[in-house]
């Protein structure tokens, strides 16, 4: 009778065992959402617990990464941390990181809560709560390192608000409002399965490496220790996906078309983080060129290859990734240095070092399409006319970025697509965004658009300074060139620098 | 190359984040708790209703029936946000870890009486189930549930019920020497023994309890401060005068976690009452009728433990409960 339970029986007295068959209450109203998608689960009991924690193991492990990173957190503030970064312009990234990305962990802490409630299997259940509050611990200590940037530089100061109003925050938010307002089955297979599985890398390599390339001892420190929660998330990715595929056949061609759509809505989102590294990184760290080669072409081509016994293939449309890794970093730079007036964070021109950095790196399309460009703006700046475009731009429907992506075969040529639904027409950025919405009209055509909000009325009056004081922006401060930035000047002082000695791109403006 | 500056001269332009200074008043530094709860959630310009909730908003108020003006007027006196609470729990963790090591070396399971070891077994164990039914219900909340400083909280209570769960899965098997038998009884007799029937009953029906803040006032309030007491204080101090007072040893974590997060429970409720008439109504509403039902799944527990003092034990448990929902709470119960 007294024999050691193993590991795996252990953790199944631990955790499923606590579950029981309900007869006072209904399942399907114990668990409400189980159906609506079409998603058939025969039997919860063939869930394979991607990783088995009890909580008094997470307690422990998690709290010596809380105790660790805590430490460098406060040394890096005692010791003026953010004196060490290579360039004042890298801050913009972190920018673009709290107030993009960190209210996504938060969205992904909902999310798993509510999938943590309503998935039947108690396996299912307790790793979607620990991915819940790991997502909530990657907020918070995001918003604990970046506290102090906050309190040298601007931008952040109100990153939450921003979240909710700014334009080109709608990206990422639409996102994962997207996923949350979807089902379970379909949240988990966008979060869990195509993000964080297939494209994670793609995120978190560019920010983290990018962070220790340019001297950001915090955000590196925050980075590997979410590493460890980050590599139990893949585990369920790809455990979720094999779950459901082994379950039904039915289950395929609807988690094929959620696949198809996450990871286009994916490479969407991922654009602005392809931008950060190419142009905001004083250090580069690699092109978004070579990182969509290594970890979607190669390690993502092999995962498909692996998924096609299941009757999965590579996700729709990923042809025209491949033609776009040498293009779309370029076009999302150009329309944010046209709008940087209305952004919270700075733009600029690359200087010479940096225009032979991507000439070397996209060597079939930067020389050709973009450096012409860039070195024409660059000129204009220098000679006073730094340009800002006053017109408001359009956005697609479903990724809401503004239009500025080239057609498949023709880098000249803006692409274009549209759909008509009840009595309205509807306008897209590509093929990918265009069908996303035709299979859910419905759902698309609710999106808060910026544009069409400001031209509504609805964000706080009709001029752009009226926006951007509804925005929460300080004009002058928060928008515009890094050259004319508070920012920049604060820089120079701490530094010592005199203005006319600086390194940076802009000095003659 | 070294930096060769005067810290003075490099001054920081602002103390903390806008959303923050407004409600410290001023710009001022701010503590890790403040920076990470304040207005975290989304609040406004969500893009599209919830397939599985159209008449909802992603993040809506209206999902339950308690009303604020502010949903991050409330205050976890314990501060927890995730590095505090884990730190918090792994702590506790070590020292229970040393009490079981110490209760499996001595062999404090060969001194408790069999019959104790017993009731350990059959009163104890199944409440396990009831446990995991309460970490369902704070993650509910935790998702449903509106603004940072409330559901972030929730969902610590929810695993922290998880943890307590597993600590009885341990306990189990501790008094019984590692067998999982022990575990199948007890999970028997929570599905088919007429005596847990009204309590499993309860756990169900709060299972499909869609408002929130009920949930919240049935669990955390209700069955937590009527459970607690009952399972764990009573009965280890009716074990303890047999010969079993090392029980104590292994419900450690559930009787100090209960103590801590009743004063959360407590200053939550006090905050929902005080807003207004109404608020304060509903909540007395929610928890008397809960309550009365708690004490009726509860009874035949009461009386399997401690027999035809089972009864009066729970009256008085339940008038314990009343006390500290006026005293902390400002709550007027029956
Ligand atoms: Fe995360
Ligand atoms: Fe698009």
């Amino acid at each position: 009778m007294s024999r050691k339970l193993n590991l795996r029986e252990r953790y199944q007295r631990m955790t499923r065992d606590l579950a029981w068959e309900p007869s006072y209450q209904s399942k399907s109203d114990i668990y409400p959402q189980m159906e609506f998608e079409g998603i058939k689960i025969e039997d919860w009991d063939k869930w394979e617990d991607p990783f088995r924690l009890t909580m008094d193991s997470y307690w422990k492990y998690q709290a010596e990464k809380e105790r660790k990173l805590y430490s460098i957190i406060d040394a890096f503030a005692q010791n003026n941390g953010h004196m060490n970064v290579t360039d004042a312009r890298y801050v913009n990234a972190l920018k673009l990181f709290l107030t993009g990305v960190s209210p996504l962990e938060y969205a992904a802490h909902r999310g798993f809560a509510m999938v943590g409630r309503q998935f039947p299997g108690a396996g299912a259940q307790v790793a979607c709560q620990m991915q819940s509050i790991d997502e909530l611990r990657h907020v918070q200590t995001q918003i604990h390192t970046i506290s102090h940037y906050n309190k040298y530089f601007n931008g952040f100061h109100d990153f939450r608000h921003m979240h909710d109003r700014v334009w080109y925050l709608s990206v990422p938010k639409s996102f994962f409002d997207d996923a949350m307002s979807a089902g379970p089955f379909e949240f988990i297979t966008a979060i869990s399965f195509s993000f964080e599985y297939v494209l994670t890398n793609l995120l978190f390599m560019p920010f983290m490496s990018g962070a220790a390339f340019n001297g950001d001892m915090a955000t590196v420190t925050f980075g590997f220790s979410a590493q460890s929660d980050e590599s139990r998330h893949m585990t369920l990715g790809l455990e979720v996906i094999k779950f459901m595929a082994e379950q039904h056949p039915d289950n395929i061609p609807i988690i094929q078309k959620w696949i198809d759509k996450w990871f286009w809505r994916g490479y969407r989102l991922l654009t602005l983080v392809g931008m950060m590294m190419d142009y905001m990184l004083p250090k580069k760290v690699m092109s978004w060129r070579e990182a969509w080669e290594i970890y979607f072409e190669q390690n993502g081509g092999a995962l498909f290859e692996d998924m096609a016994r299941y009757g999965l293939r590579m996700p729709k449309y990923w042809e025209q990734t491949i033609e776009g890794k040498d293009h779309i970093t370029h076009q999302a730079w150009g329309i944010f240095y046209n709008y940087t007036h209305a952004a919270a964070f700075h733009t600029w021109m690359p200087d010479n070092e940096e225009m032979d950095w991507l000439s070397a790196k996209y060597p079939d399309s930067f020389d050709q399409y973009y450096r012409p460009r860039f070195e024409h703006w660059r000129e204009q700046a220098e000679a006073g006319n730094r340009f800002y475009n006053p017109t408001l731009p359009m956005l697609c429907q479903t990724c809401q970025i503004p239009m500025g992506f080239t057609e498949p075969g023709d880098p000249t040529t803006i692409g274009f697509r549209a759909s008509d639904f009840e009595g309205n027409r509807y306008h897209f950025c590509s093929d990918g965004c265009k069908d996303i919405f035709d299979n859910e009209p419905q759902k698309f055509c609710q999106a808060w658009m910026p544009v069409h909000q400001i031209y509504q009325g609805n964000c706080g009056g009709a001029t752009v300074p009226d926006v951007l004081d509804w925005y929460h922006l300080n004009f002058g401060v928060d928008n515009f060139d890094y050259a004319q930035s508070p920012d920049r000047q604060h820089w120079q002082q701490w530094k010592g620098e005199a203005a006319e000695e600086s390194d940076a791109p802009d000095e003659a403006a | 190359m070294q930096i060769d500056i005067k810290t003075a001269d490099i001054k920081p332009i602002r103390n903390t984040f806008d959303h923050v200074a407004k409600r410290l008043g001023k710009d001022k530094p701010a503590s890790r708790y403040q920076e990470a709860t304040f207005d975290i959630q989304p609040e406004t310009n969500f893009h599209y209703r919830p397939l599985w909730d159209p008449e909802h908003l992603l993040y809506d108020r209206r999902r339950t029936a308690i009303e604020m003006e502010d949903w991050y007027a409330f205050r976890d006196p314990r501060q927890y946000y995730y590095g505090t609470w884990t730190i918090t729990r792994s702590r506790q963790q070590d020292h229970m870890e040393k009490n079981f090591a110490f209760f499996e070396k001595r062999r404090l399971v060969d001194v408790m009486p069999a019959e104790w070891r017993n009731k350990v077994a059959t009163l104890l164990v199944p409440i396990r189930h009831a446990e995991y039914t309460a970490n369902l219900n704070n993650c509910y909340m935790s998702a449903y549930g509106y603004g940072t400083a409330i559901t972030q909280a929730c969902l610590y209570a929810g695993l922290d019920h998880l943890g307590i769960a597993q600590y009885l899965t341990r306990i189990a098997l501790a008094v019984s020497d590692g067998d999982t038998a022990v575990l199948d009884a007890a999970k028997t007799a929570w599905t088919d023994d007429e005596m847990w029937q009204p309590l499993r009953k309860l756990c169900e029906d709060l299972l499909v309890t869609k408002d929130w803040f009920e949930l919240f006032v049935a669990q955390n309030l209700v069955i937590d401060g009527l459970l607690y007491p009952l399972a764990y204080d009573r009965f280890d101090t009716a074990i303890s005068r047999h010969g079993g007072s090392a029980l104590a040893m292994l419900t450690d974590f559930a009787l100090e976690w209960f103590g801590e997060s009743s004063r959360w429970v407590d200053a939550t409720l006090k905050t929902a009452a005080a807003e207004s008439d109404q608020n304060k109504a509903q909540i007395e509403q929610w928890a008397d009728a809960w309550s009365t039902r708690a004490v009726e799944a509860l009874t035949p527990i009461a009386v399997a433990e401690f027999g035809a003092e089972g009864e009066a034990t729970l009256a008085e448990i339940r008038a314990e409960l009343v006390t500290r929902a006026k005293k902390k709470s400002g709550l007027d119960l029956q």
